[in-house]
């Protein structure tokens, strides 16, 4: 669904990303592992058009969308939770979550879409009104998915989702990402918390100072010894 | 001095204010959401009051209803201008942007000194000298019209942010720019919108402006100014800021040239945008640093 070839990326006069190339096929969760400052952040943000790589291609829905403004990109259903939320905090929940809508795909439908999101996350409707800059770190990232999902995405990239929250909370966001990947969405899942990422996706990237340096079945990757040494401290 | 005439003085003042206050209103906005500071603020309010001059002159037509064509004329003017140039600067550095706006500025002046000379033109308004009387008080007509038409635009404005999903899309443009590009919303549209919707305050406030002033060249840098220390005392990125900032400029420059001498205006303007800045460094209605 999801195909990146042989991705350069500078950010001024450093480099950012070196010849990525990742897959997310259909209907499956794909992790994305690394280091603080390895890429991942900028990869996903190349991904939705926000930076303009050098070289490379990006394919989605088999439509080539390298070069593409991020406007576009959303609206051909490539949503993204993005690092550090990234909610406006002086808007009310709700209109964040209708700023999530619209994208032309899914416009017309936002009224029938917040219902569903507030039937999905109650809290969100108990706090409908209230500004978004005055929920706690949970709440904001149950408004960024939620927000996010509101474009109807097919495919969404998570750029780590349960930075800053409580245990109870990161296995709460974990289980939505499970549980939405299991309605048909494609995941594209960043996670600082290597070992239950690679539980949750079927297959995995290691990125590396921009490069991937490992690739395969998550499976496969958890028996790695490198990466059971660098990222799962065993 | 009479009380009955200080009064007058302030009510003037007052409704002045509100007329500034608009045009200022304009500043705020684009630089609230886009993040530019408009060099060429005053010169665009004083681009419309020519434009309304001409249209009274030729085309016969009220200022207060030229009013419409010629903010949507100004609406347009700042959506291109966002999308064709300012866009090429947004990410360079605050001097780049300071000089392709005061550049502008000094185009504009020299486009309206070439074409209608240094001397200042004046619209003939047949309810020109009607005015209200509040018992001993009189108010003009013209500057209550002004004042109303400044509230309406303003009003207006409000309701657009508020109500409206390109408002609040606009909000969230300038509330996180990062955030309002992560869930697709087309940012460099909603700067051109908004840059044409501050432009359209100039020309909504040039068309009231020469109700009550006669448009020169030489107005252009000194509005500038003007809207600049409106913001400022009003508070940076407050929308009801521009307003009461307008209001309390109004308010001070009627004031200083009853009491004091009318050549001394602009020094108490910039007088109390100082005293303002010591006492409240944000402005009377700035949000503090979050
Ligand atoms: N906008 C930017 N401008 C310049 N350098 C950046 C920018 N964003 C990220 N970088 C740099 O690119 C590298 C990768 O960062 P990032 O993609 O955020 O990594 P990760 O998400 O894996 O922590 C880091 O060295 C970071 O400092
Ligand atoms: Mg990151």
């Amino acid at each position: 669904m999801l195909r990146v070839e042989a991705l350069d990326l500078d950010h001024g006069d450093a480099r950012a990303l070196t010849g990525v190339s990742i897959e997310a096929p259909r209907g499956e969760i794909v992790a994305i592992v690394g280091a603080n400052g390895a890429g991942k952040t900028s990869l996903i943000r190349a991904i939705a058009g926000m930076h303009k790589p050098t070289a490379g291609r990006i394919l989605f829905k088999d439509v080539d969308i390298t070069g593409w403004s991020s406007d576009r990109v959303c609206d051909l259903g490539l949503g993204q939770v993005a690092e550090g939320r990234q909610v406006f905090p002086t808007l009310s929940v709700r209109d964040n979550l209708l700023m999530g809508a619209m994208v032309p795909r899914a416009r017309a439908r936002r009224v029938a879409n917040l219902e569903r999101m507030y039937a999905m996350f109650s809290r969100l409707r108990e706090r409908d009104r209230q500004l978004a800059g005055t929920l706690s770190g949970g709440e904001q990232q149950m408004l960024a998915i939620a927000r996010c999902l509101m474009s109807e995405p097919e495919l969404v990239m998570f750029d780590e989702p349960s930075l800053g929250l409580s245990p109870a909370l990161v296995l709460q966001v974990l289980d939505i990402i499970r549980t939405l990947n299991r309605e048909g969405l494609t995941c594209l899942l960043v996670e600082q918390n290597v070992v239950a990422s690679l539980k949750l996706a079927s297959s995995a990237y290691v990125l590396e100072n921009g490069v991937i340096a490992l690739a395969g079945a998550s499976a496969d990757l958890m028996a790695d010894d490198r990466v059971r040494k660098a990222y799962m401290g065993i | 001095m009479t009380l009955a005439l200080t009064i007058e003085v302030l009510i003037q003042g007052l409704l002045n204010g509100l007329v500034y206050g608009l045009m200022a209103l304009g500043l705020s906005v684009i630089f609230g959401v886009v993040r530019v500071v408009n060099f060429a603020h005053g010169e665009f309010a004083v681009l419309a009051m020519y434009t309304a001059f001409m249209a009274a002159t030729y085309l016969h037509l009220d200022p207060f209803i030229a009013l419409a064509p010629i903010a949507a004329l100004f609406f347009v003017i700042g959506y291109v201008l966002q999308k064709t140039i300012v866009a090429k600067f947004i990410d360079r550095p605050d001097h780049q942007q300071f000089i392709l706006l005061i550049g502008l500025a000094i185009v504009i002046v020299n486009v309206m000194l070439l074409v209608s000379g240094p001397d200042a033109r004046h619209v003939n308004l047949s309810y020109a000298y009607d005015a209200y009387f509040l018992g001993p008080v009189l108010v003009d007509k013209t500057r209550v019209l002004a004042a109303g038409g400044a509230l309406t635009v303003a009003a207006a404005l409000f309701a657009f942010f508020r109500f409206s999903m390109t408002g609040v899309a606009i909000r969230a443009c300038a509330d996180n720019p990062t955030g309002a590009a992560v869930v697709g919303l087309d940012v460099r549209r909603l700067y051109a919108l908004t840059f044409g919707l501050g432009l359209a305050c100039c020309g909504a406030a040039g068309a009231l402006l020469v109700t009550i002033a006669d448009p020169t060249p030489t107005l252009a840098p000194a509005f500038t100014l003007l809207a600049f220390t409106i913001v400022i005392i009003g508070g940076l990125g407050s929308m009801p800021g521009a307003l009461l900032g307008g209001v309390v400029i109004g308010v001070a420059e009627a004031l200083a040239s009853l009491v004091v001498a009318p050549s001394m205006k602009s020094m108490v303007s910039f007088g109390l945008l100082v005293v303002i800045l010591v006492l409240r460094p944000r402005g009377l209605m700035g949000r503090s640093a979050s």
